[in-house]
């Protein structure tokens, strides 16, 4: 079995310095965005084919005091991912150490990656004709530096030791062991342990998950319904199609027996 | 033969070939700057009414070819014969505005045979590509005969003939499994298609639905072309081809109220606006329409049939609608409404299957007026 690798972020330790999107940018050579002032630290809005880490900032009321919180947004590389499951062509795949990543050469740009992702990740290069070859974007867990020994590009330059990569399994008891120290300062839950069946990034976070923009998910994948029915869909063929053949020949038989009725009655 | 020679230059014809050149200008337009050229599809809503439009409503419309040969072949429900052609066609025609609405979605259609060599059987998609090419392969063979017949050639029309029974069994078994696993697509996103809709029997759903809209829109074509190729209109058989549909939409509805009782999400009914679209399809579209079908007047009437018909046809969009695009959860700012242009294509394509119908109907033997032209025995 292959090391299964993690990052763990700590968002009460998050200065919102942006300095994991521009590193993000700089390994992966994404170009910028032009952007608009909205009122918001966020910025670009969202996750895009040129921005695949983003931070995410809110601006609540916790206890009577303002307070403003972080969220470093980008792909979650689940253990049991929707966007490899649902790919009919098999361009996502995860790799055993945890990475989900993509294979530019099969995707046919169907964007159901899209649609299943219940974090909502994978983006799509809108304004790419034929010619220009579109393709689904999303964060790779560098999986070039990570399978080459080094950390990935966020987790290297992240100043304030938010994120911590490593082994998934010592990840999670490092993140409840610290809960346990400092049970004032953490919602008392690990975010991505346990959700959607669980995942390579794990979130401490001092507000609810919720407030700080992850979704609110039940711990079984979200693709777990659809893989049944694709389980059962050969057998169910196999038993339909010769359902249809013996009622076809059923019917056949009953005509034919009704004609020979009538021809008998015309000739007696 | 003479009263189809009326493909004229009449403005109708002029309109319809007005909007697929402009089609096909949006799709050059497409082709040459992206989907996002032509589209207000974006990274919050990556699917939009190419998807949840041409391609879902456009495969449950085209149920009406299944449904008819299976009746005729399968049940031996001869007297639907002479309505088997016209519905083989509209499925045919409709699976091939599907491919190509997919060939302008998809964001990568060169690449659209890797369906082919590169396999992932837990994907939904995967069998809803496979159905698409294997029942768009049975429905050119069904509509072979047309041709043949036409050209005089009779080995290969011999050769239809003679595998006629299974190519409908294999064209059932096939519809049967595109039909339900384009539900099964949205068992992938629960917590995003809302409660009212979401459910593990989508694909029954569609199943059920696509069988009851399948006569529906027999119906609906059939009092169509009547009007406008001036053919007579088989009332008393489409008719019949109605008492099809109440007991289908009845079952379904059943299954509806017991699911929704059984996951205790009525609650949901009575909440927001999306309850007040759920009432809408349940009670416009699905028992107002078991109530007109199932009574003797409606069906011995060209009119009141046919806008039952078209009550069914229109309660399958609303239903696909809901299911895949109207309330669904989406992040804050974002928002969509299809782009002009992405109405261009759909109405173009739309438009490229009436002309096709036409052109079908005055060359070649759509309305075999005898039994001897019709395929098998």
């Amino acid at each position: 079995m292959a090391t299964k690798y993690g990052m763990l972020i700590d968002e009460t330790r998050c200065t919102g310095c942006r300095g994991c999107q521009v590193a993000c940018k700089q390994w992966n050579d994404l170009p910028g965005e032009v952007t608009h002032n909205r009122g918001t630290y966020t910025n670009p809005p969202a996750l895009s084919a040129k921005t695949w880490n983003l931070i995410q900032y809110t601006e609540i009321e916790t206890n009577g005091k303002a307070g403003f919180y972080f969220l470093k947004h980008a792909c979650m590389h689940c253990e049991k991912p929707a966007c490899v499951s649902v790919c009919p062509v098999g361009a996502l795949y995860k790799t055993p150490e945890g990475p989900v990543v993509y294979d530019d050469t099969k995707c046919i740009g169907c964007r159901y990656c899209m649609t299943a992702c219940p974090f909502g990740i994978p983006t799509f290069e809108w304004s790419k004709g034929l010619l220009d070859q579109a393709l689904i974007r999303k964060c790779n867990f560098c999986v070039d530096r990570v399978s080459n020994g080094l950390i990935p590009a966020c987790a290297k330059a992240c100043p304030s030791k938010a994120i911590t990569f490593g082994e998934r399994d010592k990840l999670v008891a490092q993140a409840e062991a610290q809960i346990r120290k400092y049970p004032d300062r953490y919602v008392n839950r690990i975010y991505g342990k346990d959700e959607v069946g669980g995942t390579s990034i794990l979130y401490l976070s001092a507000i609810p998950f919720d407030q700080l923009g992850l979704p609110r998910l039940g711990t079984t994948p979200v693709t777990t319904l659809s893989e049944q029915v694709m389980e059962y869909t050969l057998p169910f063929a196999g038993v339909w199609g010769a359902a249809l053949a013996g009622l076809a020949l059923l019917f056949r038989l009953r005509n034919r027996g009704a004609q020979h009725a009538a021809e008998k009655e015309k000739s007696s | 033969m003479t009263t189809l020679n009326r493909f004229r230059i009449s403005p109708g014809v002029l309109i319809l070939f007005a909007l697929m050149s402009l089609g096909v200008l949006v799709a050059l337009w497409r082709y040459l700057f992206g989907i996002g050229a032509v589209s207000n599809l974006n990274d919050a809503y990556p699917w939009g009414m190419w998807i949840s439009f041409d391609l879902l409503c456009g495969v449950a419309l085209a149920a009406g070819a299944f449904t008819t040969a299976s009746a005729v072949y399968i049940f031996g429900l001869e007297r639907f014969r002479p309505i088997l052609r016209p519905a083989i066609l509209t499925g045919f025609l409709g699976y091939l505005m599907v491919i190509v609405a997919l060939l302008v979605d998809l964001g990568r259609p060169e690449r659209i045979w890797h369906l082919i060599i590169y396999w992932n059987p837990h994907s939904v998609m995967f069998e809803v590509g496979w159905c698409v090419m294997l029942y768009s392969a049975v429905l050119a063979l069904e509509f072979s005969p047309l041709a043949f017949e036409r050209l005089g050639w009779k080995l290969p029309l011999k050769i239809i003939h003679s595998i006629t029974i299974v190519l409908v069994i294999l064209g059932t078994l096939l519809s049967t499994l595109h039909q339900s696993s384009l539900g099964s697509l949205f068992l992938a996103t629960p917590g995003k298609v809302n409660p009212l809709w979401f459910s593990a029997l989508l694909p029954v759903y569609f199943f059920l639905t696509a069988v009851a809209v399948g006569p529906a829109m027999v119906i609906v074509e059939s009092f169509i072309s009547a009007r406008v190729l001036h053919r007579g209109l088989e009332t008393d058989l489409v008719g019949d081809l109605a008492k099809a549909t109440p007991p289908v939409l009845g079952v379904y509805l059943v299954l509806k109220v017991i699911d929704l009782t059984l996951a205790g999400k009525w609650a949901f009914a009575f909440r927001d606006g999306m309850s007040v679209l759920f009432w809408i399809e349940i009670i416009g579209f699905v028992i107002l329409p078991i109530v007109l079908f199932s009574q003797p007047k409606v069906r011995q009437n060209a009119r009141s049939l046919f806008g039952a018909g078209v009550l069914v046809v229109v309660g399958v969009v609303f239903n696909r609608l809901n299911v895949s695009l109207i309330g669904w959860p989406r992040p804050a700012d974002t928002s969509y409404f299809p782009h002009w242009m992405e109405f261009a294509i759909t109405f173009s394509i739309i438009a490229a299957g009436i002309v096709a119908y036409g052109l079908v109907a005055k060359y070649l033997p759509l309305f075999s007026p005898h039994r001897a032209a019709s395929p098998a025995e």
